[in-house]
């Protein structure tokens, strides 16, 4: 019995967790709940984020999505914001359904800081890309249903001193790329765009403008994806990750980014 | 099967309080005091590993003096109430009086309940934010008994000999570097040895940080041996 009692604070390695928190404490605030059955797709339109994506370049990763929602095929949202900060050095982009995607991201936010207040030392950039993978796999039965989540991962390696890019597939499948991803509706175009325009240790400006002539190329060929909004002033979300940690581009240089490129392209097409 | 002996509640109570007390008494102080830009936190703690100054929360801190098992008990069940309550609401519901009744009332319960009382006392700090709010700092004793300080807070070893020092020295809108040489001096009143950016262990709560959500800094002891410079 006394036995017991002691050897439990060893077995207890889930202690940093928040997500184990609240398995044992409140379940029900956890994404989930209901396995409910695959064959069975939602009798609703949910709203869907889009395009996003994350390139290598040589102070770290860039990351930027598009700024809009779909329901079906209409515009749910003009101004989402997909790209957060997991923490000081990683971010996550959001792409498939939005709610529970955005439930997701705030989760795994809770979870780093909860681990690195709880251990007193952040997780490694592994640890947590395989943290998100397990959260993923928890999504499964709702992405049967059609509320797909799969989030791309960019962080900065302290140990490695680089920046690394992590995708995921629905089943919490966990692949590392090597130079850029680009995830959503629009991913496949971006990609391709990205593709072209990639070079290794590009800098910082060089990274900004290929990810904004990606998301353009995207736009153009998706019709889920937002291109830039000239009139409303809305423009791509781009954050960056370095040594330094968790940055935003500012608004005034993705507009004026933007500008040139659209600028370039009336006088070619 | 004897009968147990009968002891007095009044007997039984000034028995724990006591045995609490010594178990206090015997370890090191940490201070707590205001300053211009928010709120700093001062222990003596030679030890760069085992924490007694800790994040809970975005503008929450906690401080704990005792015996460590205990007071790290305390502080792992501060940052689940908080990371909880900010999940479930939002963040800006996530209080420092909510979770110091939290504490006062685990305190209580084991002091009442339990055979050996915590030998504990923690603080709870929260830094104002910028709109003019004041800070808040709670004090909860070894049964739970719960004060809320102002200017300054001592606990500890020696908390009545230090609290006398900063109650005759501090003075409001201090800068960081005044408030920490302030808080070295009060830890070194009952002793003749001069502490040093090595025996110290230091954090802010910097209310200047605006963009950054986390308030809570630690300093480390080159910021420390700088800061320290000027006095000697």
């Amino acid at each position: 019995m006394t036995d017991e009692r002691w050897q439990a604070a060893f077995r207890d390695y889930g202690n940093a967790s928040f997500i184990e928190l609240l398995r044992a404490t409140s379940p029900h605030l956890l994404p989930t709940l209901s396995p409910g059955s695959a064959e069975e797709s939602p009798p609703f339109a949910a709203p869907h984020g889009t395009t996003i994506l994350a390139v290598r370049y040589r102070d770290g990763v860039l990351m930027a999505g598009d700024r809009q929602a779909t329901e079906g095929f209409q515009v749910a949202h003009r101004k989402i914001d997909k790209i957060s900060k997991a923490d000081e050095l990683s971010g996550i982009g959001i792409a498939g359904a939005a709610g529970p995607s955005m439930e997701m991201a705030r989760l795994f936010q809770t979870e780093l800081e909860h681990y690195e207040k709880v251990e007193g030392a952040a997780l490694s950039l592994e640890g947590k890309a395989n943290r998100l993978a397990q959260m993923i796999r928890m999504n499964l039965p709702a992405a049967m249903q059609g509320l797909v989540a799969v989030p791309i991962f960019a962080g900065f390696d302290e140990k490695d001193g680089i920046g690394r890019i992590f995708k995921y597939d629905i089943t919490g499948g966990r692949y590392e790329e090597a130079e850029y991803f680009a995830q959503g509706s629009g991913g496949k175009d971006a990609r391709d765009s990205l593709k072209k325009g990639y070079r290794k240790d590009m800098s910082k400006a060089e990274a900004l403008r290929g990810a904004l002539e990606a998301l353009m190329d995207a736009a153009e060929e998706d019709i889920g994806t937002g291109g830039p909004d000239l009139i409303r002033g809305i423009f791509p979300s781009v954050k960056t990750i370095t040594r330094d940690g968790f940055g935003e581009v500012p608004e005034d240089e993705v507009r004026r980014a933007c500008e040139e490129l659209l600028a370039e392209r009336k006088g070619r097409l | 099967m004897p009968l147990p002996y009968y002891v007095s509640p009044e007997q039984m109570m000034k028995d724990k309080a006591e045995y609490a007390r010594k178990g206090i008494s015997r370890g090191k102080s940490i201070v707590a005091l205001e300053y211009r830009d928010g709120v700093l936190l001062v222990a003596e703690n030679p030890s760069t590993l085992l924490h007694k100054i800790s994040e809970i929360y975005d503008r929450i801190a906690f401080a704990g003096v005792g015996k460590y098992n205990e007071f790290e008990n305390l502080r792992i069940g501060g940052v689940r109430h908080a990371d909880m309550k900010g999940y479930s609401y939002s963040r800006g519901d996530v209080t420092g009086k909510a979770l110091a009744n939290a504490y006062s009332q685990a305190l209580g319960n084991i002091f009442t309940q339990d055979i050996k009382p915590f030998e504990v006392e923690v603080l709870v700090v929260e830094v104002a934010e910028a709109n003019g709010s004041k800070n808040e700092i709670y004090h909860i004793l070894y049964d739970g008994t719960i004060e809320d300080e102002h200017n300054y807070a001592a606990m500890g070893g020696q908390a009545d000999e230090i609290r006398r020092f900063l109650k005759d020295n501090y003075r409001e809108g201090l800068a960081l570097q005044e408030a920490l040489q302030l808080g070295v001096r009060a830890l070194m009143v009952t002793q003749s040895k001069a502490l040093t950016e090595l025996d110290l262990e230091v954090a802010v709560l910097d209310r200047t940080k605006d963009k950054e959500r986390r308030k809570f800094r630690r300093l480390p002891p080159e910021a420390l041996s700088q800061l320290l410079g000027g006095s000697r």
